[in-house]
């Protein structure tokens, strides 16, 4: 059972809440996939209105964990004030950290986010830092007082899969311990199975859903290969080898030549 | 019958029409002192049921595709069938592809043809989607005539009216839009921000949608050199003024469509809230005798022309009997069932 600071859960898929077709629909996503964790980013605007924002209403009407995310952060200082912001409105320690350096990328700025780790930690905070898979990095985060870390394996919204399994396959190794969770950059079911396959122990995903034709389907069919990659873990997978190997006995064999 | 409409968008004028028609005594109130006087003067005008189809369910493009009819056949001279252009960065063409296979209705376009379409973009772009059947109007200028031809037709309007009495009404019907938020607990609202810009450097004949990943971006021109710039897309009822950011995000996106944008003149910026149900369709439902048509989200000017015939058909052939409950006017096959429903209990 994978243990995020100390919540066990069930499902490794966790999901962002943007930019679905509706709001429904975000639901039917949820629903089918059986996700427990949603990140929802907060924006000031969202936070404000006369209702106190409706749509965060439906997000805890879906009877899930909410991860709130900094998303759209380019400081250390504006994402420590939203996870603040963030703790008020969903009343959780939790938080998503992301603080981008490269627009076009969509990069974290890493000195700014073991910089905002190190802050949010100290005052209570649940890190979940969403970085890149620079093991020194990592180390750092780790130092910072963070109990999870989250890998891209590619650029938000890329959708181009895991561009690096060594530094993947690395990372797992040099943190065996940790729960790691690839953040971004996932475009098809299959490149989650491959992640889950090299051993880590959930997948974040946002727009290689909400911009499915059908996102509640495949929310579903993420869900089925996240669990498929996990069990292959676990089970034990061969190593390729350059010769054929028979799968059946050749000794005693007859032999009609 | 003496029907009592409340609020005077899109939605209340264009059922206020279609019960007017009818010979159906009807007063329209206003907590405005005008027409228009919430999302509905903030919105682009565009009659793009095909482009909407993008992200939107067939329920749109089914209902949208008569309004073009409509609002000609009522403001004749306010509609203008152009077509829509959609095109997109040389780095983001993947999403035209995108666009392209959740759509129909389209001609894919060379940068031949982008250009004789529309000469200020010559050079600019590739390739585009060209949607031919869609059309454009100005929505200020239709809400103005709309509430002009309906005075015309004996309707009564109260303006600065929020709590106009009730009494001696056969129906009432609530148009409020985001107004009704609160009060219609299935109601959220979702923010938008736009801009007018105007500028003599570059002349469109119809609307252009930039796609973008983070910031899709449409331009419908008006009269007088004015472009309109929109819309942001933010899950709030917060009705303040346009932010910085947003702001910075929609003049990029204008600027990277034509440098001659960074040029312009801003005209105005301004900020509205769109009412809308959990699945971004409109409704018309029916509690304790109170009638509500609402959640027309970022399709006002598109479906409330359809919602109205629909709702004013209800209203006429249901004189006798009153029926409770939420109805929609989507096909149920694009309908979710109301237990999947994932907002406050009804």
């Amino acid at each position: 059972m994978l243990t995020l600071y100390g919540t066990p859960v069930t499902s490794r898929l966790l999901l962002g809440t943007s930019r679905y077709p509706s709001p429904s629909i975000l639901g039917d996503a949820i629903r089918r996939s059986k996700t427990e964790i949603v990140t929802v980013s907060l924006r000031r605007e969202t936070a404000g209105g006369k209702t106190g924002g409706a749509f965060f209403e439906l997000i805890r009407s879906l009877d899930v964990r909410v991860l709130p995310n900094t998303a759209g952060c380019h400081t250390a200082k504006e994402a420590v004030l939203t996870a603040k912001m963030a703790r008020e409105v969903f009343a959780t320690n939790w938080i998503k950290l992301e603080v981008i350096g490269n627009q076009d990328t969509l990069q974290p700025d890493v000195f700014a986010l073991v910089e905002a780790a190190k802050i949010l930690s100290e005052d209570g905070f649940e890190v979940f830092p969403y970085t890149t898979d620079d093991l020194v990095v990592a180390e750092r985060l780790l130092d910072a007082g963070c109990k999870v870390l989250m890998p891209w394996c590619a650029p938000i919204g890329s959708a181009m899969g895991p561009v690096n399994l060594q530094a993947l396959r690395s990372m797992r190794g040099h943190f065996p311990d940790i729960p790691l969770i690839v953040d971004a950059g996932i475009g098809r079911p299959s490149h989650a199975a491959t992640v889950m396959e090299l051993g880590f122990d959930a997948v974040l995903l946002n727009t290689a859903v909400a911009g499915a034709s059908d996102p509640a389907a495949m929310a579903e069919a993420f869900a089925k290969a996240i669990d498929a990659g996990h069990m292959a873990y676990e089970a034990g997978m061969l190593e390729p080898r350059d010769m054929a190997v028979p799968s059946t006995p050749v000794i005693g064999k007859a032999v009609f030549a | 019958m003496r029907v009592l409409i409340r609020g005077a968008g899109v939605a209340g004028l264009t059922l206020a029409h279609e019960l007017a028609s009818s010979s159906i005594n009807v007063v329209v109130t206003e907590k405005a002192n005008r027409a228009g006087g919430g999302a509905s003067w903030f919105a682009g005008g565009m009659l793009a049921p095909w482009c909407e189809r993008e992200n939107a369910p067939g329920a749109v493009l089914q209902l949208g595709q008569t309004a073009a009819d409509w609002w000609d056949a009522v403001l004749p001279g306010h509609v203008k069938r152009k077509g829509t252009l959609v095109v997109a960065p040389p780095r983001d063409t993947a999403d035209l592809v995108r666009f392209a296979s959740r759509t129909s209705g389209f001609d894919w376009l060379k940068a031949e043809e982008i250009d004789a379409l529309e000469p200020s973009l010559a050079g600019r772009f590739g390739k585009a989607l060209y949607f031919a059947h869609e059309a454009h109007l100005d929505p200020r200028r239709a809400i103005n005539a709309l509430h002009e031809k309906l005075v015309g037709m004996g309707v009564c309007f109260r303006f600065d009216a929020p709590d106009f009495p009730e009494k001696g009404f056969d129906r009432v019907i609530d148009c409020t839009g985001a107004r009704a938020i609160g009060n219609d607990p299935r109601l959220r609202g979702v923010r938008g921000e736009m801009l007018v810009l105007e500028t003599l450097d570059v002349q469109f004949s119809r609307p252009v949608r930039l796609l973008h990943p983070r910031i899709p971006l449409y331009i419908v021109p008006r009269t007088n050199n004015r472009f309109m710039v929109g819309a942001t897309m933010i899950e709030s009822d917060d009705s303040g003024p346009v932010s910085a950011r947003s702001l910075m995000e929609l003049l990029n996106a204008a600027y990277a469509l034509h440098p001659a944008f960074g040029e312009a003149r801003v005209i105005e910026t301004g900020s509205g809230v769109r009412p809308a149900y959990p699945d971004n369709l409109p409704a018309f439902s029916e509690q304790d005798g109170m009638l509500r048509v609402n959640g027309f989200y970022r399709h006002g000017f598109l479906l409330a022309p359809a919602i109205a015939r629909m709702a004013a058909e209800r209203l006429l052939s249901s004189r006798a009997g009153k029926s409770e409950g939420h109805t929609t006017f989507a096909p149920p096959v694009h309908r979710q069932p109301d237990s999947s429903y994932i907002g406050a209990s009804q």
